[in-house]
């Protein structure tokens, strides 16, 4: 299930050098520029990750999002910033379940856009099925 | 040539409702320009000085007659009548409305075409040799390759907002026929006790600042392609500059890394994402490779050739090359008429030359990034009733990889980068060697224009290179000399102070001069340049 935004009320995310240094907060703040391995020791106490996207341009939350996926995250994992109604089905597609977008999105185009494809060329972290996979079974 | 099964269908059919849709909530008002740009930029639409131009994807520049007759009719329905192929082996069209572009995806999409990742920062259309699958001296086949790379890069979620756009060409031949080394990732595919697999070079292109890519990887197995691809990418998408434009393609990224580092990095991903089962089973690429098996000639064709008509031998002798089965030849039809624009051709040649890939060539053509055409799979026998179609169409200049045939940017007649018209210097320099006995005898000489720094034209490739800038509001042309794209790859040398468009071709001709006088037996300019060094050459430019 996808959220469009986040809850009020939840715990405010740390900065990743604030969580690094001894914090035994549950939600973390990556930004565009942060490794997102440096967490990987600690995922199983995280329940949310928030990733910054300040740019739209700025890609390398979808690598971030998939090395935590990929890393066994399993809790929310957010893009925050300039997420836009184009981008959310990569980065869903990127292992994204949430979104805080800094300028609010059109549901209805947000279910458009994540409803779009119907298949996908290439494995990524929503564990949808490759269509190389579909044509062998 | 590979034919979409539901699936590709369904996914380009996809990619056009949605840009629709965003084209749709652009005239709208709904979306501004800067949220727009990255999308049809993604879908091959720039805007230009004059109007949108629309890049359509030709991909490892391979098309059958019915996509070829397509273009044709884009241009005629669409556009003033002529479409223009460029060095990414695609072709552009020059005069597009945006309200029109989705209607053109939708015509492109019935016949299996689509302008997606034709631009925009991110895996752009894979490129290769053009003689794929006809060339005698190729190993295998490199389309499949490339068509499985096609696949894996074709939305790729976490690839689409690189640092930079990002270019891929696969080979399978020692001659270098795709500048495979001035690629962000050139691979060669290489035989290895028995098995073929991907040599890896990353980090080479042009532009404001051009590296020839080093060697990363001298082997990885077809089961780890993509895995490698994925990587190699991975580690750039993370790392790569993003605080300056021009600094953010992936050679920068070797370059300031090294190779060594860089290679270290990927290896390390590598290890990791080998773990994710990214790459499909071999059966998926025999699937591929099926679909690219040689067409059905006859190896008993006759092989002789009938050379009685003088100007019939002069282009087979230029333009034909060498087939892998007997009895057959590769046609190179010439898109560099002396006064033409390089790379143009009107909708009623783009006809003809679909006619001709239907009648004598198995249903192929290919694009190659010296912007001209090939019919992949021709009978000898036939090649003189080609000839004379092609010469009624003004498409039989008997010219390859001479002077004339000259690669060029569309340059600031069209281009909203460049900074000097590109088009009529090459007519000149064209009109001043028209001369074919003159051409012949300088032999091959591969002449590249840019008409500004970014370097579509490959002028930092060519034997002899040319750069045109804005030199305080005038257009100036710098002369560079001794590069190349081939399998000698090199980066051209500039010769000093620039000229303007007379003196430019009053240069050159010095410089062929010189060649002339300094060359021994068999030499080509190249290997001249070589061997005597700037020195003679610039005393005889500039006295």
């Amino acid at each position: 299930m996808v959220e469009h935004l986040h809850s009020d009320g939840e715990e405010p995310c740390v900065t990743l050098d604030a969580f690094l240094e001894q914090s035994n907060a549950t939600a973390v703040r990556l930004e565009s520029d942060e490794d997102a391995r440096a967490l990987i020791p600690y995922l199983d106490r995280l329940k949310l990750i928030e990733v910054a996207f300040p740019k739209f341009r700025d890609g390398r939350g979808y690598s971030s999002a998939r090395i935590l996926r990929e890393a066994g995250f399993t809790g929310e994992l957010r893009a925050q910033g300039d997420v836009l109604v184009d981008q959310i089905a990569y980065m869903k597609r990127c292992g994204f379940d949430s979104f805080a977008p800094e300028k609010s999105l059109n549901p209805a185009d947000v279910e458009a856009a994540l409803t779009r494809w119907p298949e996908h060329y290439q494995t990524a972290a929503d564990g949808a099925v490759p269509i190389w996979k579909l044509r062998h079974g | 040539m590979y034919k979409y099964d539901e699936y590709d269908h369904a996914m380009v059919a996809a990619r056009v409702a949605e840009f629709s849709d965003q084209v749709k909530r652009r005239l709208a008002g709904e979306i501004t320009e800067d949220q727009f740009k990255p999308l049809r930029l993604m879908n091959g639409l720039y805007l230009q000085l004059h109007a949108y131009m629309l890049r359509v994807a030709v991909p490892y520049g391979t098309l059958d007659s019915r996509q070829m007759r397509m273009l044709a009719h884009i241009a005629r329905k669409y556009d003033r009548d002529y479409g223009h192929f460029t060095t990414r082996q695609n072709i552009q069209y020059n005069w597009i409305k945006l309200e029109d572009a989705p209607a053109i995806l939708e015509d492109l999409a019935s016949v299996e075409m689509h302008a997606i990742q034709t631009s925009g920062n991110c895996i752009r259309n894979i490129s290769s040799d053009q003689w794929a699958g006809a060339a005698a001296d190729e190993i295998t086949d490199p389309r499949p390759w490339a068509e499985l790379l096609r696949q894996w890069s074709s939305f790729h979620p976490e690839f689409s907002y690189l640092p930079r756009k990002f270019k891929i060409a696969v080979i399978a031949a020692d001659e270098d026929r795709a500048a495979m080394r001035l690629h962000d990732i050139g691979i060669q595919i290489v035989e290895k006790d028995g098995q073929h697999g991907a040599a890896f070079y990353v980090g080479g292109g042009m532009g404001r600042t051009p590296m020839i890519a080093p060697l990363i990887k001298d082997f990885v197995p077809l089961d780890d392609l993509l895995s490698y691809a994925e990587a190699c990418l991975r580690v750039y998408n993370r790392y790569g500059r993003r605080d300056n434009i021009y600094k953010a393609r992936i050679k920068i990224l070797i370059h300031e890394l090294g190779a060594d580092e860089y290679r270290r990095q990927v290896e390390e991903e590598f290890a990791h994402v080998k773990s994710l089962g990214i790459d499909p089973p071999k059966a998926e690429f025999d699937r591929i490779a099926a679909q690219f098996a040689m067409p059905p000639l006859d190896a008993l064709a006759p092989d002789e050739i009938d050379r009685s008509d003088p100007d019939f031998a002069v282009w087979v002798d230029q333009n034909v090359a060498a087939h892998k089965v007997p009895g057959h030849a590769i046609v190179n039809i010439s898109l560099k008429p002396v006064g033409g624009i390089p790379g143009d051709a009107s909708s009623a040649q783009i006809d003809l030359m679909a006619d001709l890939a239907e009648t004598y060539s198995h249903d192929e053509l290919r694009v190659t990034h010296a912007q001209n055409i090939v019919l992949p799979h021709v009978r000898k026998a036939d090649l003189y009733a080609i000839w004379q179609k092609l010469d009624e169409a003004g498409l039989a200049t008997p010219n390859l990889d001479l002077i004339s045939d000259i690669i060029a940017c569309p340059g600031l007649d069209y281009c909203s980068l460049a900074n000097a018209r590109s088009i009529p210097v090459a007519q000149k320099i064209a009109e001043r060697f028209s001369d074919l006995g003159r051409q012949k005898e300088l032999g091959e000489l591969k002449l590249k224009i840019s008409g500004c720094i970014n370097a579509c034209g490959h002028h930092h490739a060519g034997h002899i290179g040319i750069l045109g800038v804005d030199r305080k509001g005038t257009e100036n042309y710098q002369l560079l000399l001794g590069g190349s794209g081939a399998e000698d790859v090199s980066l051209g040398t500039i010769t000093g102070p620039g000229f303007d468009e007379d003196g430019i071709v009053d240069a050159i001709e010095r410089v062929t001069d010189k060649y002339l006088a300094e060359r021994t037996d068999s030499e080509r300019f190249v290997d001249t340049f070589r061997r005597v060094g700037m020195a003679p050459f610039k005393e005889a430019i500039y006295g």
